[in-house]
């Protein structure tokens, strides 16, 4: 295991990575704060995650969904970083962390109504599982994120939160208001890039010049460049920075260096601007395979425990196929129901009693 | 009867609020020792403490996408745009968040904060610091907007919007903001957010006007009557989001002629929505068309000669006599 690096002299340091390559001496599992059933629950999750993401891909493609944005790749960053978090802290989603949602037990049907149209945001109780809302305007849930650290701090609740965003969004000014405002407030937040190299089809190295970890610099506090492909090294320096952030008050900047190995969404065509090759490179870094090999090698988990994953990730995805497909659409009611609290005003009543009067029912909604 | 300007009617709203919620915050540019350019957050850091209101660093998406999140930690931000023409940066966090929240989680997680923008011009300030941008606002479903027009009132609308359960962009008149009225500041007898207000009744013309253009129709109504002219009725709508729709037609079924009065552009401004309310809703009650008296829909002018741009009272009193010798 390298050494973390805490300090803003990470680039010296290279990539945190924990799982070993070939001739490289074992982890020190104390040090990870992992026992043998945390490292096999990571892989089980992780195997469940890439096993509904392909389905909720496949979903779309028969037409149960909309639009669908796969995670496959990114699977050790989501599963990895959603571990290492307390189940009092919080997690903001952009639009690709179903992997995240699997590790908080969001039920997966109420995930993805916000990708079949049922309802934006879906139907899931994000409080409950201290899991937000699908967010695509691209890094404004970052600020939510720092928000909430701040009014958790301000209640003296030892609460962090994770804001998950992509390299792209480092381009938003949102991401600069949220990382600054963080440092001023000294907010308990962790920031999450997953940098998966593309930002739909604009490529890293024109969306931004200096590297991403490196902007902390320029906040005040620490960045981290971690492999995201090796769920080991993503879980300790979430893990680290996220205990950092409730006890010093201190946010740290996690560029995850991973890949998006499916295209941006399910209406996007990755062809037309990427090289397979590069595909290719990056599948052989697959980090499902690689930390199953690892598993495998260093006897945490044997065929027995796999047979047994694998059997609950069929179960997982044929429940979540069952309940996407079985769903209707809401009642046309509901588009009025929650615009306000309390009784309608008068302009949105008369247009309910009209969208209720002609409806769409042609269209597939529900009576009221 | 003790005198009092709307900045200290606004400044003494905060103060009761804060006092009656202890989940309010207060947060914005300068809002804390300086208590905010124009003082309507004066002297409360020091009373509520820096934890309750703070500055914040100079970012209005930031004000407003932070207060989403102390939303969500169950907190109730109040949070300030320094002037209207410095708002925009927060527009996506309003319109994309903001606004959707409570529809988009099914009223899981509800938004109920403020957010204060002084707006108008006619007090000779530069460039940026006099636009009218409430249509924008109005606009976006999920939003109360709302705007008083004299000191008691803007302490009573302050206090609702606190209270509300929902977000409420409340816009202060700053041509208004050191006009000195006689009043208590007092919730006794408060209208809810939602009403208008008929603060002179007349019965040969309405003139539907808000904010900083309710002293200017009341203006109007006084030399229209003077003149001979006739009793000319005003309308404070106080609320453009809900609006109240029966106050619009009742009045004109009683007077029969309406014009509209804000200083925002004309076109698709808040005044095309009354008048298409009044078509909709008391068209048989009508002797004249509708007539709209607003800015123009041009960059809003340097000071020196911004009385070009802002409805005088003799634009607003032709349009009346138009709508009353049709």
């Amino acid at each position: 295991m390298t050494t973390t690096p805490t300090s803003l002299d990470g680039e010296r340091q290279g990539l945190l990575r924990v799982i070993p390559r070939d001739g490289e001496p074992e982890p020190d599992l104390s040090t990870l704060g992992l026992k043998e059933e945390g490292l096999r629950e990571l892989y089980r999750l992780m195997a469940l995650v890439r096993r509904a993401d392909l389905e909720a891909t496949a979903l779309q493609r028969q037409g149960e969904l909309a639009v669908y944005p796969p995670l496959v790749g990114q699977e050790a960053a989501q599963v990895g970083s959603a571990f290492a978090m307390e189940r009092s802290d919080w997690l903001f989603p952009s639009y690709r962390e179903l992997g995240a949602a699997v590790v908080r037990g969001v039920d997966l049907v109420e995930y993805l109504h916000f990708y079949r149209a049922t309802w934006h945001g879906g139907t899931y109780d994000g409080p409950a599982h201290g899991f937000g809302y699908v967010t695509v305007p691209v890094a404004s849930q970052i600020l939510h994120a720092v928000g909430y650290a701040m009014g958790a701090k301000l209640d003296g609740h030892p609460v962090a939160t994770l804001a998950y965003f992509g390299d792209g969004a480092t381009s938003e000014g949102d991401f600069h208001e949220g990382c600054n405002f963080a440092a001023v407030f000294r907010a308990p937040v962790v920031f999450f890039c997953q940098n998966n190299q593309w930002a739909i089809s604009v490529p890293l190295a024109a969306q931004t010049v200096a590297p991403i970890w490196r902007k902390a610099e320029a906040y005040g506090f620490p960045g981290v460049r971690v492999d995201g492909n090796d769920v080991l090294a993503v879980y300790v320096a979430v893990r680290e920075a996220a205990a950092r952030a409730r006890e010093e008050g201190l946010p740290t900047l996690i560029e995850a260096v991973t890949y998006r190995i499916g295209a941006h969404s399910t209406a996007d065509d990755a062809s037309r601007y990427r090289p397979d090759e590069e595909v290719e490179r990056w599948k052989a870094l697959d980090p499902v395979d690689r930390y199953q090999n690892w598993l495998s090698a260093s006897g945490h988990a044997d065929d027995a425990f796999y047979e047994q994953v694998e059997a609950e990730a069929r179960e997982f995805a044929a429940h979540l196929r069952a309940g996407v497909i079985g769903s209707e659409p809401r009642p046309v009611r509901e588009m009025f129901e929650w615009v306000f609290a309390g009784d309608l005003p008068q302009h949105l009543a008369r247009q309910r009693d009209e969208a209720l009067r002609f409806g769409a029912p042609s269209e597939g909604a529900r009576d009221a | 009867m003790p005198e009092v300007t709307m900045v200290k009617a606004l400044n003494q709203a905060l103060r009761d609020s804060l006092t009656d919620d202890p989940r309010m915050l207060i947060l914005g540019e300068d809002v804390g020792k300086l208590g905010g350019v124009f003082r309507v957050t004066d002297g409360l850091q020091g009373e509520f403490g820096t934890e309750r209101v703070f500055d914040t660093p100079l970012a209005e998406a930031g004000i407003a996408g932070v207060s989403v999140g102390l939303c969500m930690a169950g907190w109730h931000p109040v949070g300030e745009m320094q002037f209207d023409g410095f708002s925009y940066p927060a527009l996506d966090q309003i319109i994309s968040h903001v606004a959707k929240f409570r529809n988009r989680t099914r009223g899981r997680v509800t938004m109920p904060m403020v957010i204060r923008i002084p707006y108008t011009g006619g007090y000779g300030g530069a460039e940026h610091h006099n636009d009218s941008p409430e249509a924008y606002y109005a606009h976006t479903s999920g939003l109360k907007v709302v705007t008083p027009s004299s000191a008691i009132d803007a302490y009573q609308l302050l206090r609702a919007s606190i209270a509300d359960p929902d977000p409420v962009v409340f816009f202060e008149p700053k041509s208004r903001y050191w006009s000195k009225e006689s009043g208590t500041l007092s919730d006794d007898d408060a209208l809810p957010i939602g009403t208008a207000r008929t603060v002179r009744p007349g019965s040969d013309c309405t003139i539907f006007a808000y904010g900083a253009m309710v002293a200017r129709s009341l203006q109007v109504a006084e030399r229209a009557a003077a003149d001979g002219l006739g009793e000319v009725e005003v309308v404070d709508l106080r609320s453009l989001v809900p609006l109240d729709l029966d106050a619009l037609a009742s009045s004109v079924q009683r007077t029969g002629r309406a014009v509209v009065v804000h200083e925002a552009p004309m076109t698709l401004g808040f005044g095309a929505e009354v008048v298409a309310r009044l078509m909709e809703d008391a068209f048989d009650y009508l002797e004249a068309p509708v007539l709209r008296v607003t800015g123009y829909d041009i960059p809003y002018p340097p000071a020196t000669i911004e009385s070009n741009y802002v409805p005088s009272i003799e634009r607003v009193l032709a349009a009346v006599r138009r709508v009353i010798e049709y």
